[in-house]
């Protein structure tokens, strides 16, 4: 795993970086809230405007957030293009041929789209940019704790998933280290047709299933000897602590999503209907 | 075959937060023959050489366009040469350089996959041939590996690898590496994990082996012990560098050294400083034969042992 920065943790220190999970966790289900109730380019722009400001705060590298954007490209092309071609606006179209039609209103929709998929996977992805897998579970057992109050096993929940989380790396290395192993028996895994590659993973697959399992038995037993009984009073090695950088985060996450609520019920009458809602 | 390293330099990483030097400027010689030692920590490079020395880590391809051009002027210093392979060429035969320099990774028993140990053994062997081997062919080869590490075919042939015992996983995980019969063979760890007795045995395989199968054999380890008893000669990697390769001979009377780099030292080294801290000084190879002969030599001579 060597070369690849799985996980995609990127470890500086920063003002992003330091904020709590819980509010960051919180911070981007507001955002995307206020994503979905925007309905024109004032308020999107405005979720832009709050999005450039995180990254540039947080110091992860611009490229390695467009980075993120890359991995879905396909997806917001395909998009783009689907609503271009088969939006059926109001006004003349500008082409038309067989069942297309492109109209204006049919390219401001798309763009509206893709805008607003590119933001939805940047600030996903600064989440896990800027929070460790191990905070992020934190934080995620902590907003769970209410539904405890229903015997809903929250804190099996956070573990699981933060095992899970641990063993990505641990998986990726063995990988690694098994295709290695094979490759200097003379397994190749990267020329031949599809069916001589998928067979040529077998060799790799069914030790790395071998070694998740023992690796779990290990695990397991390591838990049992040191008598771990799941959340019976546990006490945190970090705890979380809310502090002035959050109370700012939480402000501004705050007033972007009444700015966006409010412009969606005023905003026809603010910017008339050439910049008014899209959707 | 000639191994050939120098100026050899690697990173991980390259350009990101992640950035590691794993070799730093490394020139490294072993010659035909030898029983190689690599010692060094965790982290001091020796894996990710050796890993270079069967081409499942390359030179980067920047540094390949920039030596193509100024080969005749001979300017890239970069040099890494495997027998007759170039490896800092564009135009390497992997496939061909795999199947003579044989590589077993540590705990080498994890990668075994197939149903039988005859076919897990026999998976290297169909890899690297050219045309179809017959049922024969093969059988001949595994039948021959696995004689050649210790193991009865009759035996454990058609049985499932995974109900070996663990050193007999060993031993066959390394029949599979070898039944090309490769001229090199570098082992990382071969002895990790392994009782005393379970070690000596496997070091004893290996040396079978260096006499009658592979050429030259390469170990990577960081027991001392192990080092002083069966190599021939030896490198010492620190913190991605050469620091020594000397004969273990000479090696391990630089105790004071390799100290200071935190490496322990054989026994009989311990031995020999300190009985040499006493007045008495005992010249020997650092195997514990070599040196149970030298004291018992000096007591012939009537010295005060």
């Amino acid at each position: 795993m060597k070369d690849v920065s799985f996980g995609q943790y990127y470890p500086v220190k920063s003002f992003v970086h330091r904020l709590d999970p819980r509010l960051k966790l919180l911070f981007l289900i507001v955002f995307i809230a206020a994503i979905f109730v925007a309905d024109n380019f004032w308020s999107l722009g405005l979720c832009a405007l709050v999005l450039i400001l995180a990254v540039a705060f947080s110091r992860v590298p611009v490229g390695k957030v467009l980075r993120a954007v890359r991995g879905v490209i396909v997806l917001v092309v395909f998009t783009a293009a689907i609503n271009v071609l088969f939006y059926t606006g109001k006004s003349e179209p500008l082409w038309a041929w067989w069942i297309f039609s492109v109209t204006r209103e049919g390219i401001v929709f798309s763009v509206f789209l893709v805008a607003r998929l590119v933001l939805l996977v940047t600030c996903s992805s600064m989440l896990t940019y800027t929070t460790t897998p191990v905070a992020l579970t934190d934080g995620v057992e902590s907003l769970l704790t209410p539904l405890k109050w229903i015997k809903f096993p929250v804190h099996v929940l956070a573990l699981i998933m933060s095992i899970a989380l641990r063993f990505i790396p641990i998986l990726m290395d063995e990988t690694e280290r098994i295709k290695n192993a094979q490759k200097a028996r003379g397994a190749d895994f990267e020329s031949g047709s599809l069916f001589k590659r998928v067979k040529a993973i077998v060799p790799v697959l069914i030790p790395l299933l071998l070694s998740a399992f023992r690796r779990a038995d290990e695990l397991g037993d390591a838990m049992d000897a040191r008598c771990y009984m799941g959340d019976k009073k546990r006490t945190k090695y970090k705890k979380l602590v809310f502090t002035w950088r959050d109370l700012v985060a939480f402000l501004i996450g705050a007033l972007m999503l009444a700015a966006t609520i409010l412009l969606r019920i005023y905003g026809a009458d603010l910017f008339g209907v050439l910049l008014g809602p899209v959707i | 075959m000639r191994i050939v390293a120098e100026h050899l330099s690697y990173t991980y990483n390259p350009k990101s937060p992640f950035e590691t030097k794993a070799l730093d400027d490394v020139s490294l010689t072993i010659e035909e023959g030898e029983f190689f030692g690599i010692l060094g920590h965790t982290g001091s490079g020796k894996s990710t050489f050796v890993q270079h020395l069967n081409g499942l880590l390359r030179l980067p391809s920047s540094m390949k366009r920039y030596r193509e051009k100024r080969k005749k002027e001979g300017e890239c210093k970069t040099v890494l040469r495997v027998g007759d392979f170039d490896l800092a060429s564009k135009k390497t035969d992997f496939r061909a350089l795999r199947r003579s320099v044989g590589m077993v990774f540590q705990y080498p028993e994890y990668q075994l996959f197939a149903e039988t140990v005859k076919d897990d053994v026999a998976f290297g062997l169909k890899n690297f041939s050219d045309k179809k081997l017959s049922a024969d062919e093969i059988g001949r080869a595994v039948r021959d590996a696995l004689a050649a590490v210790g193991l009865d075919y009759g035996e454990v042939a058609n049985k499932s690898p995974f109900d070996l015992s663990g050193g007999q996983k060993r031993r066959a995980a390394i029949a599979g590496v070898i039944v090309t019969k490769p001229e090199v063979l570098i082992l990382d760890e071969p002895a990790a994990g392994l009782d005393p007795l379970g070690k000596r045995e496997l070091m004893e395989l290996l040396h079978r082996l260096h006499k009658s199968w592979c050429k030259t054999v390469v170990i990577v380890s960081h027991d001392m012990d192990e080092i002083a008893e069966n190599c021939t000669m030896s490198a010492v990697f620190a913190e991605g560098r050469v620091v020594f390769s000397l004969p273990p001979k000479e090696l391990f009377k630089r105790h004071e050294e390799l100290e200071r780099l935190g490496l322990d030292i054989p026994l009989t080294a311990k031995l020999c400083r300190a009985l040499g801290a006493r007045g008495v000084n005992v010249d020997c190879d650092f195997t514990v034969e070599g040196f149970v002969r030298a004291v018992l030599a000096l007591k012939e001579k009537g010295g005060r042992a």
